[in-house]
């Protein structure tokens, strides 16, 4: 114990104010912390969505409408590739998953299957999106790689996640946080927003607009009845679901080719809201309109009509305005997700975890006050087991609980309020790597080594024992960091740093207080062994 | 002072027979993990939303709550089982205004779109209501978090073992484990038996559980793999029953200081935390109990192999 080296005492030193200086935010008044030199960490403890409330959305990007929607598009491709070189064709639809479509002149097969080839992009390893395969009986059969499929997945999931990011930014809630999680889904944390109500209406929304013909062929018999021409599509309007338009299925105009929308007011004073296309937009909106004045649009949000406004003169502008029902946030919320864009695919929440303000400083306060009379708990007793030895081991404790929240203010890590129930026991079980110690020191002693003997042999077999204990904790709080979500990564996260610090407190600081406590006082034998030495029988 | 500080009158060496006496809490033990078993099934867990998917609503109301208007409200969304249920808080330690309501989100219906009705007949019914809590846990996402809980708890017994055989040998693995299970399917049978509701906290409190058992079980067989190799040819029994009580006085103070410090978690660590701790309280005692005489004694049942002495064991009594 003597022969304590420089090392250690600079370790335990350093370690200590390390502790105080990274714990120190986190027990300053917010006007007190404002005034620390900038070289003082600033950063406090991150708290969980359970201690500060907020909300939690697991979202899962729907990949099979993304693939349903995808075949769609590619039927309109084949309808409008086919007339547009006059090809005669019939049955073209979905077989399986599947495009099929039949050939009516079997001079016109070849051409046809030549110009089918030409859909779809290139894929980059080689081959193209779209595979076309004559049938039996002149059928073409046409179908999306997998793996373009895979490829337009992945895609869809980092785009969704910009948008949403978008989208939750523009709304101004503080710092949300987004993060994918496996391959298909969406965490969206937010702390502080309570009313998961917005944040769902804003991320949740498609927002897929487009400007399509009305067809005016069509009756309203015709809608009541189903019938209407393979190109069109009957649509419900946004206010009435009962009320009903046939609308053709090409979009003259869609959403990605807005350059601006934000909310106004009519001429009436009702909110409205103005855009402003791009020049590909401009241009075909120019065309569209110029060539169809007297006839109808619609403007169709999610496949929903907005309204349906009369052409009076060809808009060459670029811009108009969209009217419909809206409230003032309505519009406005409505602009936002028009500037932020469509999400590639529907989004679907599947789990959702929301938290009151309120709710989580209850828990917190429960927090405080259960690690304050656990903390009490275990200095009480400790002490009142080994008496100055529990209080070297209090001392580290201090040091420990410290050290704790220094790691976890430092490394930002969420403490939770299964966290706090992690610091506790951490706390509790940290006594035993000194309990550990001083029990070898005692039997060293009581085998009639010296005290100094006794002690340093007490480190040094303990050691290992202590070792072996804590690997099987951390191997525990491991797999709990890998399986679980949440405020059970926050309890795991919280156990692995406090089982470090804990073996370099016991260890290091105790041996530390020890060994200038012996230098101090010259102890003549171990305070912790009973009044009467007993010699260890031999057996 | 004379009792101060207590490690003086605690006794230096006990002299326990635990593996004498390890036969009659085995079958002890037998008896209640078969118990705890059949509990698992019936009357079953209670699972919480996280792993039976639904919806819980946590409100509060100016005024004491009328519980028969909440369910009645419900009730009329024809969503099937409702459970309403009222809290006590800081504020209100009788739970005259906090209600938790549960429920299943009809199949096929959006489970986002069902609080959102649930919320609006509630403040038709009640008033003034303020909403601190909404949990939404989708089937699919239940489904996985219980894999995953039940998967994560299998890995945790399935590396101890490994690691145990690492450090110590296979038949110390083999008893530990068989500890672990003991440990484990018994808290599964105090949670039943509670009725507390099974959730994700519970999954890592039975992590927690397992990782303290270890801990206990290490500390004992350390001791007895060195007295081993000190005592050659003392019989296991002998062996083990010595390092138990060697290792005694620690096992007391470091179970009773973390039983201390999660009392105070149980007492004051309100609703939330409660169920969790006492899990864990109920997990460490039996985690202590069960590395005595469980892990211990069943590595005596295989037997160890102690090299060349392990021929010239001698009955008991005998001396070096």
């Amino acid at each position: 114990m003597i022969r304590l080296s420089r090392w250690k005492v600079i370790v335990c030193v350093l370690a200590t104010i390390f502790g105080v200086l990274f714990t120190l935010p986190n027990v300053l008044p917010q006007s007190a912390l404002a005034q620390l030199p900038p070289w003082m960490p600033h950063q406090k403890l991150n708290l969980g969505l359970d201690l500060q409330g907020g909300s939690y959305l697991l979202y899962e990007v729907d990949i099979t409408a993304l693939k349903k929607e995808r075949l769609n598009n590619l039927i309109e491709d084949v309808r409008t590739t086919l007339r547009e070189n006059r090809i005669v064709f019939s049955d073209l639809g979905l077989v399986n998953g599947q495009l099929m479509v039949r050939i009516t002149d079997p001079a016109q097969a070849d051409e046809a299957y030549k110009q089918l080839q030409t859909l779809g992009q290139p894929l980059p390893t080689g081959g193209r999106e779209v595979t076309v395969q004559t049938a039996p009986d002149r059928h073409i059969r046409l179908f999306i790689s997998d793996r373009a499929m895979e490829q337009e997945a992945v895609q869809a999931v980092k785009q969704t996640i910009e948008i949403i990011r978008r989208r939750v930014d523009a709304l101004g809630t503080r710092e949300p946080n987004i993060v994918q999680q496996g391959s298909t889904r969406i965490v969206v944390e937010a702390p502080g927003e309570a009313d998961p109500n917005r944040l769902r209406a804003v991320i949740g929304q498609t927002a897929k607009l487009t400007f399509q013909m009305v067809d005016d062929t069509v009756t309203p018999e015709d809608i009541a009845a189903g019938r209407v021409p393979p190109d069109s599509i009957i649509l419900p309007e946004e206010d009435g679901p009962e009320q009903q338009l046939a609308v053709k299925r090409r979009a003259l105009v869609s959403g990605d080719m807005l350059t601006h929308a934000s909310a106004g007011y009519d001429q009436f004073n009702r909110p409205d809201i103005n855009f402003r296309f791009n020049g590909q937009g401009t241009r075909r909106f120019a065309e569209a309109t110029s060539q169809n004045v007297g006839k109808r649009f619609a403007i169709v949000l999610d496949n929903k009509i907005i309204s349906a406004p009369n052409i009076q003169e060809p808009i060459t502008g670029g811009s108009g305005q969209i009217t419909g029902n809206f409230t003032l946030e309505e519009a406005n919320n409505l602009a936002l997700l028009l500037r932020s864009g469509a999400l590639p695919a529907p989004l679907k929440v599947i789990e959702q975890r929301t938290v009151g303000a309120e709710l989580g400083a209850d828990a917190i306060h429960a927090g405080q006050v259960s690690t304050f009379i656990g903390g009490a708990a275990i200095f009480l007793f400790v002490i009142l087991a080994y008496g100055l030895f529990g209080w070297f081991a209090a001392a580290a404790l201090v040091v420990n609980g410290l050290l704790i929240v220094a790691f976890m203010s430092l490394t930002q890590a969420t403490l939770t309020l299964p966290g706090i129930a992690g610091l506790i026991l951490t706390l509790a079980v940290a006594v035993d790597a000194n309990v550990l110690i001083y029990e070898r020191a005692r039997d060293e002693a009581r085998s009639g080594r010296s005290i100094m003997a006794s002690i340093d042999e007490g480190y040094s077999k303990a050691m290992g024992t202590i070792i072996d204990a804590n690997l099987t904790s951390l191997i525990a709080a491991l797999i709990m960091f890998q399986f679980g979500s949440g405020p059970v990564r926050g309890f795991a996260w919280t156990l692995s740093i406090g089982i470090f610090t804990s073996v370099f407190t016991s260890v290091l600081i105790t041996q530390v207080l020890i060994a200038w406590w012996f230098r101090a006082a010259r102890p003549k034998r171990l305070p912790i062994l009973e009044e009467t030495p007993m010699r260890e029988q031999t057996r | 002072m004379k009792w101060w500080p207590l490690i003086k009158i605690l006794p230096v060496k006990t002299r326990f027979h635990f593996v004498r006496r390890s036969k009659l809490f085995a079958v002890l033990s037998v008896i209640l993990v078969i118990a705890s078993l059949i509990g698992c099934f019936v009357p079953g867990l209670n699972r919480g939303i996280d792993f039976k998917g639904g919806t819980v609503l946590e409100l509060s109301t100016p005024q004491p709550v009328q519980l028969g208007k909440v369910r009645a409200a419900v009730n009329r969304l024809d969503l099937g089982d409702v459970g309403v249920q009222t809290f006590g808080t800081r504020d209100d330690p009788q739970g005259l205004r906090h209600v938790s309501v549960r429920f299943q989100t009809p199949t096929g219906a959006d489970p986002t779109a069902t609080v959102t009705r649930v919320e609006q007949a509630l403040n038709q019914a009640l008033g003034q209501v303020t909403y601190s809590r909404a949990d939404v846990v989708g089937p699919k996402v239940s489904g996985e978090l219980f894999r995953n809980g039940i998967l994560a708890l299998a890995i945790a017994i399935a590396l101890m073992l490994l690691y145990i055989w690492f450090r110590f040998e296979l038949q110390f693995g083999l008893g530990a484990v068989a500890a672990l299970f003991h440990d484990v399917i018994l808290t599964f049978g105090l949670i039943v038996a509670l009725r507390i509701e099974f959730d994700l906290k519970l999954i890592a409190a039975i992590l927690t559980v397992i990782g303290y058992s270890m801990n206990d079980t290490v500390v004992v067989f350390d001791r007895l793999r060195e007295n081993m190799r000190k005592y050659k040819r003392m019989p296991l029994s002998e062996l083990i029953d010595l390092s138990i009580n060697e290792t005694l006085t620690r096992t007391v103070i470091t179970g009773v200081t973390a039983l201390l410090a999660l009392s105070g978690l149980a007492l004051f660590g309100g609703e939330a935390l409660r169920a969790f701790s006492i899990v864990l309280m109920f997990g460490i005692a039996i985690g202590t109990y069960s590395s005595i005489y469980i892990a211990s004694p069943i590595v005596l049942l295989w037997g160890v192999k102690r090299g060349e002495d392990a021929e010239i064991i001698t009955p008991h009594g005998a001396r070096p």
